[in-house]
C-alpha cells in the first residue's frame, strides 16, 4: 500500500505517523560482551601496536583512551570483573570508532565488532540515560533515521529555513545565543540542505547507450539531504562507465548510525529494509558512495547471519555491495577525455573507507584517471578528521582538535581542492574551511570525476 | 583516601593522578602475554623534579614504584605488583637537543624511538636500535630494558648508543652520568649500571644518545628455503665469510603465514623458512656484499633469492617483519614469546632443537628472530585458559632455555628478565653473579621500592 509522503501531510498527521512507524522495542537479551565468543577479546595480546595510530591516545597518552585499554575494559566486563559503568560508557563514546587500530593490528582484532557490542551494552544497561539524551536519541536514531520520508520532511524544513535567508538573519541577529550552549556550539556545523533530493535528481532507472552492467544505487539518508548532487554525480559516473543505474525512490538509513550508537536491533531492522529495497538477483552490484555507510553495509551478512529469513540474501548482499571507487576499479575506469583546467588535488581518506573497508588505492586511481589532475599526497591522510559520525556533536572539543590538525595538513599540501569520499568528513571539513576562511574546496572524488566527464573535450 | 594519593594530587593535580578503577585496570599489564598485576595509583610527572618529588613521597610512605613508558615490554618489566604506584613517563616527551657537531641527541624518556629515528634521519644521521615496537616504544623503556632490534648484529644495541643519563635515585636524589665525550674514564661507568636495569635501580629522566652517519646505500634480499636448518646454516656461513650485514631476519612457516595474512606483501607461503637480509654502507660495498650473500644463500640450499627493487619495498619487508610477534596472535588465543639467544655458530642446532621440543610436547611453536645475532623468538601458540597445555608450555620453555645455556647462550637476548624469566635467571648466570646483582640493588635501593619483584626476588 502506498502512503502519502510525509512532506505532504499536516504536522499533526506527521507526528501520528512517526509514532506508528517507529520500530518496536526489542526483546530482553543478555549483554553482548558477556555472551561473546571469548577468543574475540583474547585476540588482543596488548602489544601496543595500535597506540600510535589512535587519535585519542595520541592526544591524552592515557591507556584508557587507547584501543588496547578499551579492549582490556571490555575483557573485564566479559570476565565479570567490571560492570558497565558510566565511566566505561563515557570512554566508549570518547572513542571515535575510526578503526585506525584495526588497520594497525597485526593480530587482526575485530575492534569494530567489539566497539558496536560495547556501545549496545551501554545502551542496554542504561548507565547514560537521562531525559534529554533519551529524547534526542528517540527523536533521531529511533524516529528520524528510521523513517526516510520524515527525514526528507525535516530536511525540507531546514532547506526553507536556509534558502529563505532565515538562517542568515538568525545568525546576524545573534539569536543563536538563545540556544543551549551545546546546540549553540553545533549551530555553525549545520550543513546546507540541497534544494532537491536524490529522487528528484535521479530517475528510477537510467540506462547508458552501451550497457555493460546493471547496478543499484544507494542514495543514503544524510547524503540524500545535503549531498544529493553527489548521488547525481555517482549516477553520471556509473552511466559513463556503462552501468545501468537502478535507484529505489525512498531509501532507508543503512543502519550504520544505529549500529555505531548502540542500537544493534534497530540496525538489523534497517538492514532488512535496505535489502528489501533492491531486487538483488537482477543486479550485478549495489553501489554506495558514502564511506561510513559502505563500511557498515558490508557487515549485513554478519548482522543477519542468524535471521533465517534474511541470512542468505544478506550473504548475497555482502558479495554485491561495492564502494563506488572499488567498483570502478574492478570494472576498469573509462578515463574522461582531456577537458579544461589542470588542477592540484589532495585526498583525505575517510576512516571508514581506508580502515573500515581497506580501500586506499582505488580512490587515488579514480583521481588519477582525471586528465590534468595532479594528486598531492596529504600528510597523515588516514588520520581521522574528527567527524566520526555524530562525534563532532557529542565530543566537540576532541573533534575540533582533529579538524584543526587535518586542515593544517591540507595547508601543507598547497592544494586548493581536498577530495574525500564521505558525507561526514565533507560536512566537517567544509565547516572547518568556512570557519577559518580558507579558500579551499572540499569535494567528493566522484564529483570531480563527474565534472571531468561533463567538461570532456572543452578547450 | 590513601594519604599518598592525596599528597600526589596536591603535587601534580587531578589530571595527572589516576585512581579510578577503569583507569587502574588498564595499567595492570604491558606487552607481555598472560601476565598482569594491579596498581593503586598512576601518576604522570612531566619533569625530573616532579619525578624526584614523587619518589621522595613514595619513599617516605614506603610504597613501591614501577616506571612505565608505553607499556610494550615483553618480559612483564612494567607490570605493577601488589598495588605498586605506576610512574608513567609517556608525557615527559620533549626533545631537548640535536647536536649535529657532536652527533648526539638529548631527549626525555617519554620520546618514542621512532621520533628519535626520524629526527636523526632528517639530519642525514642514523639512530640504529630499532626494536619491533619502535613506533610506540619509548627511549626510556629502551634504555631500561637495553632493547635490541633488527640491526643488532652490525650496529649493536641500545647500550652502544647511550652516552649519558640523568637518573633519579630511589630516595629522590638526581644524578648526571656520562656526557658528550667519546672518551671518558673518570671513575666507574655508572650509566652502564642503569642501562638494562629494568627500572629496579633508578628512574631515567634524561638520555643523551649517540647518532651515526646514515649509510649511503642499502640492499634488501629475501631468501626462501625449503628447510629451516638451511636458513640457519646460511646465517652461520655468511658470518664465516666475514660479512656483517645490518639485518639477517628469520621467519618460519607459521610466522610467514601470519605476517602475510596481515601485511599482504607477497611472502612465499609454501616456504619452510625465509631470511630477510639487508646490507648497508658504501654503494660499492653494498653491491659486493649483496652478491656474496645471494651466492652463500644459494650454496646453502636457498630455493630462491629475491632483491627488493625499491627502497619502499625494503621498508615494507622490514615493517612486516616487525609485526611478526603480534601477527602470530592470529592463529592462537595466547602467544608466549621467548627470547633465547645462542652464539651464531650454534643456530642450526638450536633451530632443530626447538622444532623437536614442539613435537615432543605436542605444542605449536612459531619461530622467528634476529638470526644474525643469534637471537631467536620461539613463540608458543597456545591458550592461557588451557591449564594442561600451559604446563607443557612451561616444561618446553625450560628445555629450550637449558639447551640455549648448554650451547653457551642466554635466556634473554633483548626482552629482559622482568617477571617472565625470573625463575630461569639463577640457572643462566650462576649464584655468584646473582649475588653481585643483589648487592648492587641493595646499595642503590636499600628498601626495595623500585620495581620490586622484577629480575630476582629479595627477601
Amino acid at each position: 500500500m502506498s502512503k502519502t509522503p510525509l512532506t505532504e501531510l499536516p504536522p499533526q498527521a506527521v507526528i501520528e505517523r512517526i509514532g506508528r512507524d517507529a520500530p518496536q522495542g526489542r526483546a530482553a537479551r543478555p549483554f553482548y560482551l558477556k555472551e561473546l565468543d571469548y577468543s574475540v577479546v583474547q585476540q588482543c595480546m596488548h602489544c601496543g601496536m595500535c597506540l600510535p595510530t589512535c587519535p585519542t591516545y595520541d592526544t591524552t597518552k592515557l591507556e584508557r583512551n587507547s584501543p588496547r585499554g578499551r579492549i582490556a575494559l571490555m575483557r573485564r566486563i566479559a570476565d565479570g570483573d567490571l560492570e558497565v559503568t558510566e565511566t566505561f560508557a563515557k570512554e566508549m563514546y570518547f572513542c571515535l570508532g575510526c578503526l585506525a587500530c584495526e588497520t594497525a593490528c597485526p593480530a587482526g582484532v575485530k575492534y569494530a565488532t567489539l566497539f558496536e557490542y560495547a556501545r549496545a551494552d551501554i545502551e542496554h544497561s542504561g548507565v547514560l540515560n537521562n531525559p534529554q539524551r533519551d529524547l534526542i536519541r528517540q527523536l533521531t536514531l529511533k524516529t528520524l533515521f528510521t523513517n526516510p520520508n520524515l527525514l526528507r520532511f525535516v530536511g525540507r524544513l531546514l532547506w526553507i529555513y536556509q534558502a529563505t535567508g532565515m538562517q542568515d538573519l538568525v545568525r546576524s541577529l545573534g539569536l543563536t545565543r538563545l540556544l543551549p550552549k551545546k546546540m549553540r556550539e553545533m549551530e555553525p556545523l549545520t550543513p546546507t540542505v540541497n534544494d532537491q533530493f536524490s529522487d528528484a535528481l535521479i530517475r528510477p532507472v537510467e540506462t547508458p547507450p552501451a550497457k555493460r552492467y546493471r547496478v543499484g544505487l544507494l542514495t543514503g539518508c544524510v547524503q540524500d539531504l545535503i549531498y544529493s548532487d553527489v548521488n547525481r554525480d555517482t549516477a553520471d559516473v556509473l552511466l559513463a562507465n556503462g552501468c545501468e543505474v537502478v535507484t529505489p525512490r525512498s531509501q532507508y538509513c543503512c543502519g550504520s548510525l544505529h549500529a555505531h550508537n548502540g542500537e544493534l536491533e534497530a540496525a538489523r531492522d534497517m538492514a532488512r529494509r535496505t535489502i528489501d529495497s533492491f531486487d538483488l538477483g537482477a543486479l550485478d552490484a549495489v553501489i554506495t558512495n558514502a564511506a561510513g555507510c559502505g563500511s557498515h553495509l558490508k557487515t549485513y551478512g554478519h548482522l543477519l547471519h542468524d535471521d533465517p529469513a534474511y541470512a542468505a540474501r544478506a550473504a548475497e548482499w555482502d558479495r554485491k555491495i561495492k564502494d563506488i571507487h572499488q567498483w570502478l576499479s574492478e570494472i576498469g575506469i573509462t578515463p574522461p577525455r582531456p577537458g579544461v583546467e589542470p588542477q592540484k588535488v589532495t585526498y583525505h581518506e575517510a576512516c571508514h573507507l581506508c580502515h573500515g573497508q581497506k580501500i586506499t588505492a582505488q580512490p587515488r586511481e579514480v583521481l588519477r584517471a582525471i586528465p590534468g589532475l595532479e594528486l598531492v599526497e596529504l600528510p597523515e591522510s588516514t588520520w581521522c578528521c574528527g567527524s566520526a559520525g555524530i562525534y563532532n556533536i557529542t565530543q566537540p572539543e576532541m573533534s575540533q582538535q582533529l579538524l584543526k590538525r587535518k586542515l593544517e595538513q591540507v595547508d601543507a599540501t598547497g592544494a586548493p581542492v581536498v577530495a574525500t569520499a564521505n558525507p561526514g568528513c565533507l560536512v566537517q571539513i567544509v565547516s572547518g574551511l568556512r570557519a577559518s576562511g580558507r579558500d579551499v574546496e572540499a569535494i567528493h572524488p566522484i564529483s570531480l570525476l563527474a565534472r571531468a566527464y561533463r567538461e570532456e573535450g572543452q578547450e | 583516601m590513601d594519604p599518598l594519593v592525596s599528597d600526589l594530587l596536591a603535587l601534580l593535580g587531578k589530571e595527572r593522578v589516576l585512581f579510578e578503577p577503569e583507569h587502574l585496570a588498564v595499567y595492570g599489564f604491558d606487552g607481555t602475554a598472560a601476565l598482569s598485576g594491579a596498581t593503586s595509583c598512576v601518576v604522570f610527572p612531566e619533569t625530573a623534579e616532579e619525578v624526584s618529588q614523587v619518589l621522595k613521597r613514595a619513599h617516605a610512605a614506603k610504597r613501591a614504584v614501577v616506571t612505565r613508558g608505553s607499556g610494550t615490554g615483553l618480559s612483564g618489566g612494567s607490570i605493577p605488583l601488589n598495588g605498586s604506584l605506576v610512574l608513567c613517563l609517556a608525557r615527559m616527551n620533549r626533545v631537548l637537543e640535536l647536536d649535529p657537531k657532536n652527533l648526539t641527541i638529548e631527549v626525555e624518556p617519554g620520546v618514542t624511538t621512532i621520533t628519535v629515528a626520524e629526527l636523526a634521519d632528517k639530519e642525514g644521521l642514523l639512530y640504529p636500535p630499532d626494536p619491533g615496537s619502535m613506533k610506540i616504544s619509548t627511549i626510556g623503556g629502551n634504555v631500561a630494558e637495553n632493547s635490541g632490534g633488527l640491526r643488532g648484529l652490525k650496529y649493536g644495541i641500545t647500550r652502544d648508543y647511550v652516552m649519558g643519563l640523568e637518573v633519579v635515585l630511589a630516595n629522590g636524589e638526581r644524578v648526571q652520568l656520562g656526557n658528550k665525550c667519546v672518551k671518558d674514564v673518570a671513575g666507574y661507568s655508572m650509566k652502564d649500571v642503569f642501562i638494562g636495569s629494568e627500572g629496579t635501580l633508578g628512574v631515567i629522566t634524561k638520555i643523551l644518545l649517540k647518532l651515526v652517519p646514515k649509510p649511503q646505500a642499502k640492499k634488501t634480499l629475501l631468501a626462501t628455503f625449503s628447510r629451516m636448518d638451511a636458513a640457519a646454516e646460511t646465517v652461520s656461513a655468511i658470518i664465516a665469510e666475514k660479512i656483517i650485514p645490518c639485518t639477517l631476519e628469520f621467519l618460519d612457516k607459521i610466522t610467514i603465514g601470519c605476517v602475510e595474512d596481515f601485511a599482504k606483501i607477497g611472502l612465499p607461503l609454501d616456504a619452510e623458512a625465509i631470511l630477510l637480509m639487508e646490507t648497508d654502507g658504501h654503494p660499492a660495498v653494498v653491491a659486493e656484499e649483496a652478491a656474496k650473500m645471494e651466492e652463500v644463500a644459494r650454496r646453502c640450499g636457498a630455493v630462491n633469492v629475491q632483491i627488493a627493487a625499491t627502497a619502499e619495498e625494503s621498508v615494507k619487508l622490514a615493517s612486516a617483519r616487525r609485526a611478526a610477534f603480534s601477527a602470530l596472535a592470529r592463529v592462537a588465543p595466547t602467544t608466549i614469546l621467548e627470547d633465547a639467544t645462542v652464539p651464531r655458530s650454534e643456530l642450526a642446532r638450536m633451530v632443530n632443537f626447538i622444532q623437536g621440543v614442539g613435537e615432543r610436547y605436542n605444542l605449536r611453536i612459531g619461530t622467528f628472530g634476529h638470526m644474525g645475532d643469534g637471537n631467536l623468538h620461539p613463540t608458543f601458540l597456545t591458550d592461557e585458559k588451557n591449564t594442561e597445555e600451559m604446563h607443557r608450555v612451561e616444561a618446553a620453555m625450560k628445555e629450550i632455555f637449558d639447551f640455549a645455556i648448554e650451547l653457551g647462550g642466554t635466556i634473554t637476548g633483548e626482552h629482559g628478565v622482568g617477571l617472565a624469566k625470573k625463575s630461569f635467571l639463577p640457572g643462566a648466570i650462576g649464584n655468584a653473579s646473582l649475588h653481585l646483582m643483589k648487592q648492587l640493588k641493595k646499595t642503590l635501593d636499600p628498601e626495595t621500592l623500585l620495581n620490586p619483584g622484577k629480575i630476582f626476588d629479595l627477601p
